[in-house]
């Protein structure tokens, strides 16, 4: 079942002879349990598409509907708690508050809505043990290595009963070993029924997702048709 | 893959017999290159003439098994140390593609950039799936398969940026005729 919806989703910046499109007539479903990588060039509108999808901008036209709910219905108070329950994001740049701990960081979203502080904690506490951080969960920031603060930014993300997972180059700023422990914590994520959209411009992370889409100029170019079985590939390879 | 210097490879470990060859080296390539027995027993052969491994006297057939020489260890050294020759630019057909898509009519290059583009991020999607389960993943195997990731990155990423620099240049004025390729690009030898 589609968790994430975009409809003919055009946006549109500027006016008149300044006008620029980011988007033309986006249309986009994500599943329960998929994961899809939007895959373009700087500008061609992945984080916009990104952002409107997780009602931090609104689109000029169109619709985007997040479990069902059409998102122009909602008053931004309605906006506001859904982003907060139902949608976590991870940034490049991992975001997360210097002066909190791995685990406050983690928590902070449940806490501020209304969950009380025990019980977020908790929750917090759990989501760090899935993704093999409980050690780290004392640790402001500053006192992990880039690899951990992302991984703390995915538990954050996914905390609770989050079922819409948002990620914008989440591996852009770590090597190679920590962008795939990245990508299989996302991956896990999505096998436990989250519905993920990842934006970049690397196809090795890419090539995690179950579909990836190709944006150009702000239109949807192109996308992958589901592979066929990896063992297609272990066939015969001529030697010298 | 020099079949011959994997079979030295595994010869260099102790005295095998050619099954067991076969088998050693679908297992250390992660089975993903197989090789059929008739072939590891012609490629016997030729090290045998070449002085590089020796056959067990007294067996025959299936029964014979082979050492490697001293020739052999040092065959082996040598070519372990030389770097393969990526001096000069391969042949590639998929750059053949785009600098022939440029000059034909009503073909958009960018449609053929993104057409390659995609089968190659869909080829790593399937190399990616055997990596997925990290538990029952073969060091050699994983070896491999990186390898392959990479490889196929790298012609993506030359396509992203044969797209981004055919953009810029549909946005300049066009050139005056273009003089004459310097010397040292014609000089450039390309590898069949």
């Amino acid at each position: 079942m589609s968790y994430l919806e975009m409809r003919y989703v055009t946006k549109e910046y500027g006016e008149g002879s300044n006008e620029v499109r980011a988007l033309s007539d986006i249309n986009l479903s994500v599943d329960e349990g998929s994961l899809v990588a939007v895959m373009g060039a700087s500008g061609s509108g992945k984080s916009t598409l990104l952002t409107i999808a997780g009602s931090l901008e609104e689109p000029t036209s169109g619709d985007v509907l997040v479990g069902g709910v059409a998102l122009s219905k909602m008053s931004r108070n309605d906006k506001a708690r859904m982003r907060r329950r139902s949608v976590g994001f991870v940034f490049q740049d991992y975001n997360l508050l210097a002066g909190l701990s791995a685990v406050e960081n983690v928590s902070l979203p449940l806490e501020l809505d209304g969950i009380p502080a025990k019980k977020a904690r908790v929750a917090g506490m759990n989501a760090l043990e899935e993704l093999g951080l409980a050690d780290r969960a004392s640790r402001y920031p500053d006192q992990l290595s880039g690899g951990e603060r992302q991984r703390v930014s995915i538990a954050r993300a996914v905390v609770g009963e989050r079922r819409l997972l948002l990620a914008d180059e989440p591996s852009g700023a770590l090597d190679s070993a920590n962008g795939e422990a990245v990508m299989r914590l996302v991956l896990a994520a999505c096998r436990r029924g989250v519905a993920a959209v990842v934006v970049t411009h690397d196809a090795q992370l890419a090539s995690w997702a179950d579909r990836v889409i190709f944006l150009r100029d702000g239109h949807i170019v192109d996308q992958t048709i589901p592979p066929s079985g990896p063992e297609s590939l272990l066939q015969s390879t001529p030697h010298q | 893959m020099s079949v011959r210097h994997a079979l030295l490879a595994l010869l260099s470990e102790g005295p095998k017999y050619g099954l067991q060859l076969q088998k050693e080296f679908e297992a250390r390539t992660g089975e993903v290159w197989p090789l059929n027995v008739g072939q590891v027993y012609t490629t016997l052969q030729r090290l045998e003439r070449d002085g590089f491994v020796e056959s067990d006297e007294n067996g025959e057939g299936p029964q014979n098994s082979f050492h490697i020489t001293t020739a052999g260890e040092g065959e082996l050294d040598q070519w372990l140390h030389t770097p393969p020759d990526l001096s000069s630019p391969p042949r590639d057909e998929l750059v053949i593609k785009v600098l022939v898509a440029l000059r034909v009519p009503d073909i958009d290059v960018f449609e053929v950039i993104q057409s390659h583009r995609r089968y190659l991020v869909q080829l790593m999607q399937q190399w990616t799936r055997l990596k997925e389960d990290e538990s029952d993943l073969d060091i050699s195997f994983a070896l491999v398969v990186d390898a392959e990731l990479y490889r196929l990155d790298s012609v993506i990423r030359w396509l992203d940026t044969a797209e981004g620099r055919l953009k810029r240049a549909s946005l300049e004025p066009p050139k005056p005729a273009q003089l004459p390729l310097p010397k040292m690009r014609r000089n450039i030898g390309v590898r069949p």
